[in-house]
């Protein structure tokens, strides 16, 4: 190969040029990336920066500078078309790049609820220049309605509460994450937020955002209005793949890959937007939105290109890791958690909220959730990796 | 080889010690504990990506 693109220049781009050029590959790198910015870490956006304990200078990712990775970087620019068979890129600005091996790395957006408004004063938050932008509103003391009680409206919930702001969550199901998490384990975040002074609403629909040019109420389903200065949407996100559209890469809530990263010849994908069979999962379908799965498969995509025809048997099958900084709890899950699964829970209490909860399937452990229990939880992630039993994962939880 | 933890970054998210138990421990005080501060070096590669799975890019190695 003499030259390699990478497409999305967050974590998973990086990682993934880091590899090249640590595994020996000298050729031309060509990084083009949406946003402005060199690689920064997002998850402090909605904690430390948000908090404003950090600037953006604190959270760029590789404190050492990029120089030595050698890489062309096209910053500020969008791919907006590819051409597998010719091996060749578009760009916004119709620069066309050609390439012999390509990362396609281009993350998620947030995604908008129907009827959004373009009003100021309302916010979703993935990229710093939207977490300067709220964090601008913050020091005036602004009410802040949160819409989606998920892993971002929670941190943005816990920070803004942190700054001594009124907050307001809406939640469209019965608990928080009850999709991800059940009932039980909601009903535990929820009281948390509630304990902090979170005013949160759940099985709310929201109506209506609306305002002159500002934001000024919001109006739920049931006909009730909540006036506010701040909105923050953090209602999920969604891969970023319309570029891709008649590429011929499948595309089917992502980029669809095989269990080594590979797209298509000579394509990988790592990171939000990439979706492979985890063969550690009885090859369920994976997409991870979280940080670490996208330094693990930004690396592993490297490799992957990197191999050839010779890398078919280099298999990316993680145990998937989620880390969530909310008040002085520190929330982590590893593995697969879903409501689904038999639950037991050990190292704790939900009323302490310091424990472990572990969730079975087919007499395996699948995965756990702890809240301030780091340690326990790594030794679970790595009972999960060795598809250790649930009677194993009990006897660890009873020693 | 030698480690070095910038503890006013360390979170004690504990990924370390899911990638080298034998050199990295958060206890139950939820610090870290660097168990071998100059491990040997057939250790580097399980160093060199805890040092790349931090999420708080907390630990770097001195040589």
């Amino acid at each position: 190969m003499r030259t390699v693109a990478v497409v999305g220049t967050s974590l998973a781009g990086l990682r993934a040029m880091e590899t090249f050029r640590r595994e020996g590959y000298d050729g031309r790198i060509v990084a083009i990336g949406g946003e402005p910015h060199l690689p920064y870490d997002r998850p402090p956006l909605s904690k430390e920066l948000l908090a404003g304990l950090s600037e953006p200078d604190d959270i760029r990712l590789r404190k050492q500078g990029v120089d030595d990775l050698d890489v062309e970087w096209m910053l500020g620019t969008r791919a907006t078309a590819l051409d597998l068979g010719a091996r060749e890129l578009t760009l916004a600005n119709d620069t066309r790049i050609a390439y012999d091996g390509l990362v396609v790395a281009t993350g998620s957006t947030p995604r908008r609820l129907p009827n959004q408004p373009e009003l100021d004063g309302v916010f979703m938050l993935r990229t710093l220049d939207d977490a300067l932008a709220l964090r601008a509103t913050l020091p005036a003391g602004p009410k802040v309605v949160v819409i989606g009680a998920g892993f971002i409206g929670a941190e943005v919930a816990a920070t803004c509460r942190g700054r001594g702001l009124d907050v307001t969550v809406l939640e469209a199901l019965p608990q928080p994450m009850v999709r991800g998490l059940g009932p039980e384990l909601g009903a535990v975040i929820a009281d948390m937020h509630r304990d902090h002074g979170v005013d949160l609403r759940t099985g709310v629909g929201v109506e209506a955002i609306e305002g002159d040019t500002r934001v000024e109420r919001v109006r739920l389903a049931d006909g009730e209005v909540i006036a506010t200065d701040v909105v923050v949407v953090g209602v999920g996100v969604v891969p970023e793949t319309p570029w891709l559209e008649g590429s011929g890469l499948e595309l089917e809530n992502g980029v669809v890959c095989d269990e080594t990263c590979l797209a298509a010849p000579g394509v990988v994908a790592a990171g939000d937007v990439a979706r492979f069979p985890n063969r550690l999962f009885d090859g369920e379908l994976m997409r991870l939105e979280h940080w670490t799965n996208a330094t693990e498969q930004g690396v592993h995509a490297a490799r992957r290109l990197l191999a050839g025809d010779a890398g078919t048997d280099l298999v990316f099958a993680p145990v998937p890791f989620v880390w969530s900084d909310q008040y002085d709890r520190k929330i982590q899950t590893v593995g697969v958690v879903s409501g689904d699964c038999d639950l037991h829970v050990a190292h704790g209490s939900y009323s302490e909220r310091q424990f472990v909860a572990l969730f079975g399937r087919n007499d395996r452990i699948v995965g756990a959730l702890g809240f301030n229990r780091a340690r326990q939880v790594m030794q679970y992630r790595r009972l999960i990796a060795d598809r250790a039993s649930w009677d194993a994962a009990l006897e660890l939880a009873n020693a | 080889m030698k480690i070095v933890v910038d503890f006013d970054k360390c979170k004690s998210n504990a990924v370390c010690m899911g990638i080298a138990p034998e050199i990295f421990e958060v206890r139950d005080d939820n610090f870290l504990y660097v168990l071998q501060q100059e491990p040997p070096e057939s250790a580097r590669p399980l160093v060199e990506q805890a040092v790349r799975d931090c999420p708080t890019q907390a630990i770097s190695i001195s040589e």
